[in-house]
């Protein structure tokens, strides 16, 4: 009983358990209220449904997500990640070209270039917060002011429609699961071995407790820093040719949109703190995973426009609740007051 | 001890950490009018014992009591509503603000809604001239001495109607005279029928300014003394719990080493210097050897530390190791060149507190590596486990947060950080401030252990008696200049007290 209770404890305490919870609840309300939510079947050889819907258009989510929290763990945050994705989506664009199933350029090259641009934003950012010392919201605004109007002289003002469609599965294919998928997969394990399996996450958490203690301790903070928001760009990157490939366009002025926003969110939902330290990739990506299933249960649940806005707040707010120190303080002092009483 | 005059009491208190029990049954009374020490080690539980009173930490058991009725301090604010102020070891002040709003700070005076500046400086100037200090308080905090900014601590605390007030190791970073004249506030203060809690390390300000000690030690209490009955020997035996052999014996590790001392040099500095932090000078540390740095607060101790590990850059002058040169210097250089610093202020440059003790210790070592290669979990914890024992580091294990060590311990987990890169020349700079005398003991001695083991020494200390115990040559600072270097026998009390107030006398005083 007492090991149990522990038990139970250290799990309530785990940053996890709020977003493991709202989670758990989105899809609970779903199992009650929205008729098929859960329907999973087989067609063309492709698993579908609105789990397997979530997982698609919330992809783009998480990876800007895994990037985001990486930046965040160092005590910054980057507000430019939709306009990099928009930046991202229309170099790809530009360099197929609008002809018909073909492209000017190999679609390896176009990515390779796509992404070395997508990494120079995120370096851009970097330099501007590590070498030159601006303040990371600051610095990161710079670009997310002047993202979409370099992504608007990229496409010249039009919408790139794109008609190659090698390129399209990248957002939108299958291998019995989606694509996107195997890709998210695919480098939340690069990340979290990169930072897990060398000292980078170690350096990252110490920079975002004490940057100064860390100077002293000869960590050379700013190179980190410089490379954690080029890996924040680089993600951003990924999900820009995602939300290109799965409408077949680059949409200067939509691609991304508000994305920065939903990333720090995911991020936070998911127990990183915003003032840097410890951080958990997988807690970023339940995060996204949270955001995601809210808008698509919105959707499916037929609410009004108007009103899903208003439920996703009140969602956000629940889990933040769940996360703060003072509400925690209130929750678990009242369950180890009556144990005396209740054993 | 008779009841006529209590103030504060507390009964039974006990609170536990995780893994740490941190008060056990302890009772304190403070009286009105009192100067009450409160002494032990570090990790005895005397913070422990504050932070209960000041509301910062609830207790699990016991009772306090103040003018005779029970009270519950929620936080410090409360805390303070009740009358009980506390001024910290390092202090709780916004520097970038004036002397005059951090005094006011959250309890500003309105006029016609809006605050009322002129209200606020001429009290805040009042305030300070109550404990004899003038000075422009619409001046930044900030810009003044670490002094004047304890002075305008207290001077916030008693503003804030304090029945009790506590100061926890104010005299840290004060000069004697400074002491003296804070000594001359608190005399005042308790004649005013205030009770004051002294929490101090430095047995003579004790024994100059209490009227009674109360003993901590593993977070329980040995007793309560009169301090006019109480010898100093039995105060530290006491506090110890065993008698004070080590320090005799470290004078003889000190002679053998002397001997031993060998003459290839390892680092020479020539002319360095950078204008309004220190004149430019000129030493030599050899291998084996500790140089003591000597000199008041401010006179450019801390400074030297900075150039040498390259956290300030020259602007004349070299730095040469084995005969080349290495500058520019940058921490994450003078690590790769095996020069180490465990800086001055322990708090903001030095421990990373949310993180294990684990990772704290490897941060340098891991560092110097590189991010790539990182050390797998068996030598990490090897390491680690091997710096908990050797420096007798008091946590259940590695993977405790290094928040929740005491003063003394992160200062050693600091220490294992750079004895865990092996380094050839280590910089401490006020290694022992504010830790207890056995843990300071167990300082110098590893200090002496490491300079037999033929690694150079940068000790700078404000108690000129662990310089004297622990350098086999000492640098005398005074007014951002080298004025001397002693060795052999100059090295004695009188010699380096007349080296650093040389021309104090004919100076403005």
């Amino acid at each position: 009983m007492d090991r149990h209770n522990a038990g139970w404890r250290s799990l309530m305490n785990s940053p996890l358990s709020g977003a493991g919870l709202a989670l758990l609840l989105i899809m609970a309300f779903n199992l009650f209220f929205t008729p098929g939510f859960f329907d999973i079947r087989i067609q063309d050889n492709q698993l579908r449904g609105s789990l397997i819907d979530i997982l698609v258009r919330g992809a783009p989510l998480m990876l800007m997500a895994l990037g985001m929290t990486l930046v965040i763990a160092t005590g910054g945050v980057d507000l430019s990640v939709g306009p990099v994705a928009a930046i991202t989506g229309a170099v790809a664009a530009a360099l197929i070209g609008g002809q018909l199933n073909v492209t000017q350029m190999p679609l390896s090259l176009v990515l390779l270039i796509a992404l070395l641009i997508a990494i120079l934003c995120g370096i851009w950012n970097g330099v501007l917060v590590a070498y030159i010392g601006i303040q990371p919201i600051v610095a990161t605004l710079i670009l997310m002011v002047a993202g979409r109007g370099i992504a608007q002289l990229i496409t010249q003002g039009q919408i790139l429609t794109i008609y190659y469609p090698p390129y399209h599965f990248l957002g939108a294919g299958y291998w019995f699961l989606p694509f996107s998928m195997y890709l998210v997969i695919a480098i939340f394990i690069l990340i979290s071995l990169f930072v897990r399996r060398t000292a980078l996450g170690l350096f990252i958490e110490a920079i975002g407790v004490s940057a100064s203690a860390s100077y002293y301790s000869g960590i050379n903070e700013k190179n980190i820093k410089l490379l954690v928001y080029g890996l924040c760009g680089l993600c951003a990157g990924i999900a820009g040719i995602l939300i290109s490939a799965n409408i077949r366009s680059a949409d200067a002025n939509n691609a991304g949109l508000w994305y920065e926003l939903d990333a720090i969110l995911a991020v936070v939902i998911g127990g990183t703190a915003l003032s840097g330290g410890r951080f958990s990739l997988v807690g970023s990506l339940l995060g996204a995973l949270i955001i995601q299933s809210l808008t698509t249960t919105i959707y499916r649940f037929g609410v009004p426009p108007e009103v899903t806005l208003v439920v996703k707040a009140g969602v956000v707010f629940t889990v933040s609740l769940l996360q703060a120190p003072g509400f925690r303080k209130l929750k678990l002092g009242r369950s180890v007051a009556p144990k005396g009483v209740a054993q | 001890m008779s009841e006529r005059d209590v103030l504060l009491r507390m009964k039974s208190i006990s609170k536990t950490f995780p893994g740490v029990k941190a008060l056990s049954n302890v009772d304190f009374t403070l009286e009105r009018g009192e100067v009450h020490a409160l002494m032990g080690e570090n990790g005895a539980g005397k913070s422990t014992l504050i932070k209960v009173l000041t509301g910062v930490e609830r207790p699990e058991a016991g009772v306090i009591e103040l003018e005779g009725r029970p009270i519950f301090p929620k936080d410090p604010h409360h805390a303070q509503s009740l009358g009980i102020s506390a001024v910290y070891q390092e202090i709780n002040l916004c520097l970038n603000l004036s002397v005059a709003e951090n005094i006011f700070i959250g309890r500003e005076p309105l006029k016609f809604g809006r605050i009322d500046w002129k209200t606020i400086h001429q009290r805040a100037q009042q305030l300070l001239e109550r404990l004899d200090i003038r000075l422009d308080v619409q001046q930044s905090l900030g810009s003044f001495s670490v002094a004047i900014q304890q002075m305008v601590a207290i001077a916030r605390a008693l503003d804030i109607s304090a029945k009790v007030l506590i100061l926890d190791e104010p005299t840290s970073c004060l000069d004697a005279n400074e002491v003296e004249r804070l000594f001359q506030v608190m005399r005042r203060l308790k004649s005013e029928g205030l009770g004051i809690i002294f929490i101090s390390h430095f047995l003579d300000q004790v024994y100059a300014i209490a009227d009674r000690i109360t003993v901590l030690r593993n977070s329980e209490q040995v007793g309560c003394y009169s301090a006019a009955t109480l010898p100093r020997l039995e105060l530290v035996s006491k506090m110890l719990g065993k008698e004070l052999e080590d320090l005799e014996g470290l004078a003889r590790v000190k002679q053998a080493g002397t001997s031993r001392v060998s003459k290839s040099t390892l680092l020479e500095v020539k002319n360095l210097g950078r204008i309004g932090k220190l004149q430019p000078f000129d030493l030599e540390v050899n291998a084996g050897e500790v140089v003591g740095l000597a000199g008041l607060l401010g006179s450019g101790r801390t400074e030297t530390a900075q150039l040498l590990f390259g956290v300030e850059q020259p602007d004349s002058g070299s730095i040469k190791l084995d005969g080349k040169e290495i500058q520019p210097l940058s921490p994450a250089k003078a690590l790769k060149k095996k020069i180490g610093l465990c800086p001055e202020n322990r708090r903001s440059d030095g421990v990373v507190p949310e993180l294990t003790v684990r990772e704290n210790i490897l941060l340098a070592l891991q560092a110097g590596r590189g991010w790539f290669r990182r050390l797998n979990r068996k030598q990490q914890m090897e390491i680690t486990n091997g710096y908990i024992r050797a420096l007798n580091i008091s946590t259940p294990d590695g993977e405790q947060l290094v928040k929740n060590l005491s003063g003394g311990n992160q200062q050693k987990v600091i220490l294992a950080r750079w004895l865990a890169t092996d380094p050839r020349l280590l910089i401490l700079d006020e290694p022992t401030k504010g830790i207890d005398i056995g843990a300071k003991t167990e300082i110098q001695k590893l200090i002496l252990a490491l300079a037999r083991d033929g690694k150079a020494i940068v000790f700078i200390s404000s108690e000129i008696d662990e310089v004297i115990r622990c350098s086999q040559r000492v640098m005398v600072l005074r007014d951002r200049q080298k004025v001397t270097e002693l060795r052999g026998d100059q090295i004695n009390k009188t010699w380096i007290m007349q080296s650093i107030a040389e021309r104090v006398s004919d100076g403005p005083a």
